[in-house]
């Protein structure tokens, strides 16, 4: 059966398939060029924008490097999804600090990446995840992974 | 110095996990910060509850909750939500009130009765929430931002899982001696080492519990305190309730990122930083003057960060700080002679509101066996989700 693929929210990244291209998607305003991640479609946030641009969408950085770290090493609450019947899998979380954009972004690594794995100021990518899976659904997200595989 | 108030009464209900309503633990705060000021609930003109959040809505628990449970009798009331520094905006406003002659007797009361484990959001499909949005896409617990802080300090400033744990020590000390805290057990660096893993590198001895607990103040004016003969109250000379700057670029709960800082420059200092410094310009006195501080240790590496923050030593320096015994009971400047949060646990509206209790009872001399000798001066610092400051600067 073919499970229809959904991002755990609409409009934070490109294609949800595997592959090259996979970037977060953030909104610039044309009128400071600040730039606003989970984007920012109604207003700028900026108190010293001149005013009057308009907010439109831009692919991050692919790469960054590593700002910290660390692990969940007991189950989160809802509305975090995970099998209460199976036992719980710590899962890494990453805070990046994208150059160009001058700003750090959370995210979990992929799978396999451990706290042991990574260092701050460790080049990191994001690519495409998977946030979990049910009957006939996969709900999809950005993981980083540290750059050359090293781990 | 003419914005003053005076501290006439102050009351707690101990911490714990004690399965009754948040309402019986404000209610019996309140009672016993009365008794303490000498006055009946019917002398108080107005009332301002800290609220915190039931079934999603912030504001079932408010001024008019604990004003029907002493009884109406008419008091103006206030209902003030800031998560938590909800109970120093509470104080904000009585302040406010108080100065401005709106009123002369103000009751500040905050409590709340804590869920088991990990805080967690409303329930519901709300993606417009950032609060829901960490959970449901990062599993990103509070703890989570507690690891990367810790993590951070270590990767900048060479801190150590045992300085982490020495705070721990520290305050779980002080907290022995303090008949309100929840834990009034002295812990080792050894039990803390030993505690599980909770977000590397934070062991559950790192991380403070979620706790039930009341904490209540009386304030008036300096006229109505010489007039009740008290000639020498502690005065609260500062309440700070600043937001931060943009851009932040330190990533704090509850956000997913940083504000970028492509279109302006980062002021310098962090926004826990402004906190005090807000603080300190509106006493007229800066962290040299302090005999003690009240910081919110939500973890034990994050109590580090404030010293630092509140300007007890320079960045990087607060381990060293720590490991002198600076801010340990009998060092230069002790922090969280109450036991903090570390023997506390948290109760989100009420602790901004102890930690001012825990001043009032050192600045007269009156805390027992954690007794900061001759205190004269004392800052809290605290800070709330979605960008609330809340630093208050009490004196005698
Ligand atoms: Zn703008």
């Amino acid at each position: 059966m073919e499970r229809t693929r959904t991002p755990v929210v609409s409009g934070w990244f490109t294609g949800a398939e595997a592959g090259d291209g996979f970037r977060l998607l953030g909104t610039r305003c044309s009128a400071c060029a600040s730039v606003f991640f989970p984007r920012e479609d109604a207003y700028c946030r900026n108190p010293h924008c001149p005013g009057g641009g308009e907010l439109a969408e831009v692919p991050l950085s692919p790469r960054g490097r590593v700002w910290s770290y660390t692990d969940g090493r007991y189950r989160p609450p809802a509305p975090y999804v995970s099998d209460p019947d199976a036992p719980w899998e710590p899962y890494t979380l990453v805070a990046v600090e994208l150059e160009a954009e001058r700003m750090v972004v959370l995210g979990q690594a992929a799978p396999g990446v451990t706290p042991a794995g990574l260092a701050v100021g460790m080049e990191v990518e994001v690519v495409a995840g998977v946030l979990d899976e049910g009957a006939g659904t996969v709900t999809t997200t950005w993981w980083f992974r540290p750059v050359e595989g090293t781990r | 110095m003419s914005g003053d108030v005076a501290v006439l009464g102050v009351g707690m209900h101990p911490w714990g996990k004690w399965g009754r309503s948040f309402v019986e633990y404000g209610r019996a705060a309140a009672r016993a910060a009365l008794a303490d000021a000498g006055l009946e609930w019917t002398d108080v003109q107005s009332v301002v509850g800290a609220d915190t959040v039931r079934g999603g809505y912030p504001g079932y628990v408010a001024g008019a909750t604990f004003a029907r449970a002493l009884g109406w009798q008419g008091a103006r009331v206030t209902s003030v939500y800031a998560a938590c520094a909800s109970g120093a905006q509470a104080i904000g406003a009585a302040r406010a009130q108080i100065l401005a002659g709106l009123a002369d007797v103000v009751l500040v009361v905050g409590a709340d009765a804590a869920p088991k484990g990990f805080f967690a959001p409303a329930g519901g499909e709300r993606p417009d929430d950032p609060d829901w949005l960490r959970f449901r896409i990062l599993g990103a617990t509070n703890p989570a931002y507690f690891g990367l802080y810790a993590r951070r300090r270590m990767a900048l400033h060479g801190d150590t899982a045992e300085d982490f744990a020495l705070v721990k020590v520290k305050n779980s000390a002080a907290g022995a001696h303090n008949p309100y805290a929840r834990y009034r057990k002295a812990v080792s660096a050894g039990e803390v080492a030993a505690s599980a893993v909770v977000a590397d590198p934070l062991r559950l001895l790192d991380i403070c519990a979620t706790s039930d607990g009341g904490a209540a103040l009386v304030l008036c004016g300096m006229d109505f305190a010489r007039a009740r003969g008290v000639a020498d109250p502690v005065r609260i000379r500062a309440v700070s309730t600043v937001t931060p700057t943009y851009p932040r670029t330190v990533l704090d709960l509850p956000d997913i990122a940083t504000d970028s800082a492509v279109a302006v420059e980062p002021a310098a200092g962090s926004f826990r930083a402004s906190i005090a410094r807000a603080a300190y310009e509106e006493a007229g006195l800066g962290p040299e003057d302090l005999s003690l501080a009240e910081v919110y240790d939500l973890s034990t590496a994050l109590e580090l960060e404030w010293y630092e923050d509140i300007g007890l030593c320079g960045e990087g320096e607060g381990a060293k700080l720590l490991r002198e015994g600076a801010t340990a009971l009998g060092g230069r400047v002790p922090v969280n002679a109450s036991g903090g949060l570390a023997s506390f646990g948290e109760a989100v509206p009420a602790q901004a509101i102890a930690q001012v209790c825990e001043l009032t009872w050192q600045l007269r001399g009156t805390a027992g066996a954690r007794q900061v000798p001759g205190a004269r001066a004392g800052i809290t610092a605290n800070q709330g989700l979605f960008g609330h400051g809340s630093a208050v600067v009490a004196v005698r």
